[in-house]
């Protein structure tokens, strides 16, 4: 009897830890299923939103560069000067602050010891921390006009290459992509500068002493060694930068100079940038139709930062299946 | 090449950690030294100290002198780099460049020290690949990347690689510890053969194997936790494992510690 008692016991406990494993497991899944079902909506609000005012729209979306939506009968609107602004600033602040987070983190990794390392890593950190809305009013106020000799000289001396040439606002007071393209770099510094350390940081041991006993200096074993090693993760999280750049609004609404005709593919145009001429637009917003051509603009930045970032993964994630 | 290596009165410290005490040692040349001794005895360290690589440790240094064919290598005019340029080394673990083609990896020292004639670092890689008895293995993938051999051919890969840029010594510290019974036999024999041409130092777990490919035997031993390592004995191999002069010796080499 005593037997059969102990007997039975260790499968009832069993099965209570086997309902605690399905609660644990369901509230996981559930909880994973909360994000992929916030982002299915938001994608599905959006579209929704947008398709009467597509419908409406009297012009071509994706190759004009008007945007009157003030008149619902007649609304006419495109997204190319948004797009051109957007990817100009980003690629701008991408090419500015890639080499320079590189720099910063093969510093703090590879020459820096690791106890002065430690709190200079936190102040880039802090960078991140800055609100977005300071990163404006500084660029706007204090860059902006201090950068407008730079853009003078690069504009007078190298405007026989486009993205130099004229734009379609006045250099002074430097509210033009150039401005904006450099405090996103500074914007996106931290994240990039984050990743790379982490990957950095993360160079087998034994990979860099077999450079050095090579007889590598050290910058021939960061060549030989943590570059490759970290190039993947250097890459996503450079991705990521961009990601950020292209979804900034506030500090970017601040800089740029509002411009009367359309954009000349040169960093010295003012404008908007998709998430800039939303937000400038925010507080009108009460006639639906006018109020989704914004919508439709949003829905191109939602899909286009969604690829970035899926691009960041996938290299990210190709890098690791090399590395093991 | 295979020059020769005087030791004497080498203590080595990382900070304030007293590491090994006064060595004296001399690595005859075209030879074979074999270092055995428990694990933390300093064995591994005296070998990092003889090409500076113990110095990528910080707060790492030596005090007494470390003479390459009676050239201090430790002069304050020798830069570290020209020093492991000259003095190859392998590791415990095999650990080609994962992302280097497997000719590439053995003619990275070359590389490094300028050789960019295509011609002369193909004639180089056969070689090295030759000694290192691993060139019938790969010659038909030499542009594939070394990570994907096997751990055996890795490490001899990394031998192909250490005695490309022809070193005056060769320095292996513990190089059969990761691979296979087989694999051992490969690099042992391999071991042999280099001698001929390369001044070889090795250290050692496997007594049977310091016995099989060593001419001269070193042992290191602790005196107690926290003490430094010290050079207790070293004579022939021969010698060491038939009659030892030191007790110590013959109780580690009788397996009664370590």
């Amino acid at each position: 009897m005593t037997d059969n008692v102990t007997g039975s016991s260790p499968p009832a406990r069993s099965t209570g830890r086997r309902r605690g494993d399905g609660i644990f497991r369901s509230m996981t899944t559930g909880s994973s299923l909360v994000i992929v079902v916030s982002i299915g909506l938001i994608g599905l609000f959006l579209l929704i939103q947008a398709v009467p005012s597509l419908q409406a729209n009297t012009i071509n979306f994706f190759t004009s560069a008007e945007w009157s939506t003030g008149d619902v009968g007649n609304l006419a609107f495109g997204i190319r000067d948004l797009l051109v602004v957007t990817v100009l600033s980003s690629l701008l602040a991408l090419a500015i602050a890639m080499p320079i987070a590189m720099g910063i983190a093969l510093f703090l990794t590879h020459y820096l010891p690791p106890k002065i390392a430690q709190p200079f890593a936190y102040v880039i950190d802090l960078l991140a921390a800055v609100p977005s809305i300071v990163f404006g009013l500084w660029g706007a106020k204090v860059l902006g006009p201090s950068l407008e000799p730079i853009a003078t000289f690069l504009n007078e001396n190298l405007s026989w290459i486009p993205l130099f040439s004229d734009g379609n606002v006045s250099l002074s007071g430097g509210g033009n992509i150039f401005t904006a393209g450099i405090v996103l770099a500074i914007m996106i510094l931290p994240i990039i500068t984050a990743v790379s350390r982490e990957v950095f940081r993360q160079t087998p041991a034994m990979q860099i002493e077999g450079a050095l006993a090579l007889g590598a200096t050290r910058w021939e074993m960061i060549r030989t060694t943590v570059l490759p090693f970290g190039r993947s993760g250097y890459i996503a999280g450079s991705m990521l930068g961009l990601g950020r750049a292209l979804g900034e609004t506030v500090a970017v609404l601040i800089i740029l100079r509002s411009a009367s005709s359309s954009s000349t593919f040169s960093f010295f145009d003012g404008g908007y940038t998709f998430a800039s001429k939303i937000a400038s637009a925010a507080p009108e917003f009460s006639e639906p139709l006018s109020t989704g051509a914004y919508i439709a603009a949003g829905l191109v930045l939602f899909v286009f930062t969604f690829a970035v970032n899926a691009l960041a993964r996938y290299i990210a994630g190709r890098g690791k299946a090399k590395a093991s | 090449m295979a020059k020769r290596f005087d030791i004497k009165d080498l203590n080595i410290y990382y900070g304030k950690f007293h590491a090994v005490s006064s060595v004296n040692l001399a690595v005859p040349p075209r030879n074979v030294t074999a270092f055995i001794g428990p694990s933390g005895c300093g064995k591994s360290t005296v070998l990092r100290s003889l090409n500076r690589m113990h110095e990528v440790a910080p707060g790492a240094r030596v005090e007494g002198k470390v003479l390459l064919d009676g050239e201090d290598i430790y002069a304050s005019t020798v830069d570290p780099v020209e020093v492991r340029r000259t003095i190859g080394m392998v590791f415990q673990r095999p650990n080609p460049f994962p992302t280097m083609s497997i000719r590439d990896n053995v003619v990275a020292g070359l590389k490094l020290a300028g050789v960019k004639n295509k011609k002369k670092l193909d004639e180089v890689a056969e070689r090295s690949l030759r000694g290192a008895n691993l060139w019938n293995e790969v010659k038909d993938r030499l542009d594939r990347p070394g990570g994907g051999l096997s751990g055996g051919q890795q490490q001899r890969l990394c031998i192909a690689r250490a005695i490309a840029v022809q070193p005056d010594v060769l320095l292996m510290d513990e190089p059969c510890s990761a691979l296979d019974p087989i694999s051992t036999l490969a690099i042992e024999d391999l071991i042999t053969e280099l001698k001929k041409d390369f001044t070889i130092v090795i250290v050692t777990h496997n007594m049977q194997q310091a016995a099989r490919v060593s001419d001269q035997t070193a042992f290191f031993n602790l005196l107690g936790v926290g003490q430094p390592g010290q050079l207790i004995e070293v004579d022939d191999t021969e010698k060491i494992f038939s009659n030892p002069s030191q007790k110590a010796t013959e109780d580690y080499i009788s397996g009664r510690f370590g």
